[in-house]
């Protein structure tokens, strides 16, 4: 059967992330608004086959690992989504 | 004589650029290359040159490394042959493993387009063969994406062992934040693998080989990749 998966791509905790500092600031622009940290992400949603959730987990991950996230800079979390 | 590939995806533009700065400067013959080439047999050297490979898409020289070409590629670094990458073609030789670090946007988020100021830091690489480590060169960069990261310890390992072939620097040849033009650390402008076969820079050679350009700084490294092919 096919599942959905969400995997989430991030620069690495350690990695300054020049985008999200850019998206704070101008968060802090309006005086109403504030936010501490911003970090930029990206969120990937794949059709994925497999016998079970964690069998389709497996395979997003291996996905998630060789093609969406360059590890110098960033790692993954990925989320079987369950209808 | 040696024979230049200069590789060509969707997407690549500055392929008519090196091609002709190959072929002026060395006198060698150059071809261009599409990505779905399955071979690089009897070539010498290749370079992959700037441009926006895939559109850039999922991240600069991401979706370049699945090409076909780059399992030749791969194989010719393997083979110790030269391989040299320029601007979009340094950061898609990093995605393919074949050199350390990646690229991160500009610490500035602008596209930088302007001359800078470069110190070879070691001639141990097709790039700097030719060239005296302290001498520095001339030439513009134009990129959204050079801002050089590698963790602490892989940038120690480089330092250490001179894998740093290129720093961004001042007129007076030093490496200071003000000299740096997107925020790369320890000014990394340029560096090559461990065996020293393969090497890259953010800077366009390619755009500084003939007076009519502005500049012919570039012409060095050109030299040195025809030098390489001779040792």
């Amino acid at each position: 059967m096919t599942f959905r998966v969400r995997v989430l791509v991030r620069l690495r905790p350690s990695v300054y992330d020049p985008q999200g500092e850019a998206i704070r600031k101008a968060i802090a622009a309006d005086p109403r608004l504030s936010a501490e940290t911003v970090r930029q992400g990206k969120m990937f949603d794949l059709a994925v086959k497999a016998d079970t959730p964690s069998q389709a987990k497996e395979r997003a991950a291996a996905i998630a690992s060789k093609v969406l996230a360059n590890p110098v800079l960033e790692d993954f979390s990925v989320q079987v989504l369950l209808d | 004589m040696a024979r230049f590939a200069v590789l060509v995806f969707p997407g690549t533009n500055c392929e008519g650029d090196v091609h002709h700065a190959i072929e002026t400067v060395t006198g060698q013959p150059a071809e261009l290359v599409w990505h779905k080439e399955g071979s690089l047999d009897g070539f010498d050297a290749a370079v992959v040159p700037g441009g926006f490979a895939h559109g850039d898409y999922l991240r600069a020289g991401g979706l370049a490394r699945f090409s076909p070409v780059m399992e030749p590629l791969i194989r010719m670094a393997e083979s110790g042959r030269a391989v040299a990458g320029i601007c979009n073609g340094f950061q898609i030789l990093q995605e393919a493993g074949l050199l350390p670090g990646a690229m991160l946007r500009n610490e500035s988020l602008s596209y930088v387009c302007r001359d800078v100021r470069l110190r070879v830091e070691a001639n141990s690489s097709p790039l700097t063969c030719g060239l005296e480590p302290g001498a520095t060169l001339r030439m513009p960069v134009g990129h959204a994406e050079g801002n050089f990261r590698a963790d602490d310890d892989v940038l120690e390992a480089l330092e250490a062992d001179e894998q740093v072939i290129f720093r961004y620097c001042d007129d007076g040849g030093e490496a200071s934040d003000a000299a740096n033009p997107n925020g790369s650390r320890n000014n990394i402008a340029g560096v090559r693998n461990a065996r020293g076969n393969v090497a890259a820079l953010m800077p366009h050679p390619d755009r500084a080989y003939e007076e009519a350009l502005g500049g012919v700084d570039g012409r060095r490294l050109f030299e040195s990749l025809h030098r390489f092919t001779e040792s």
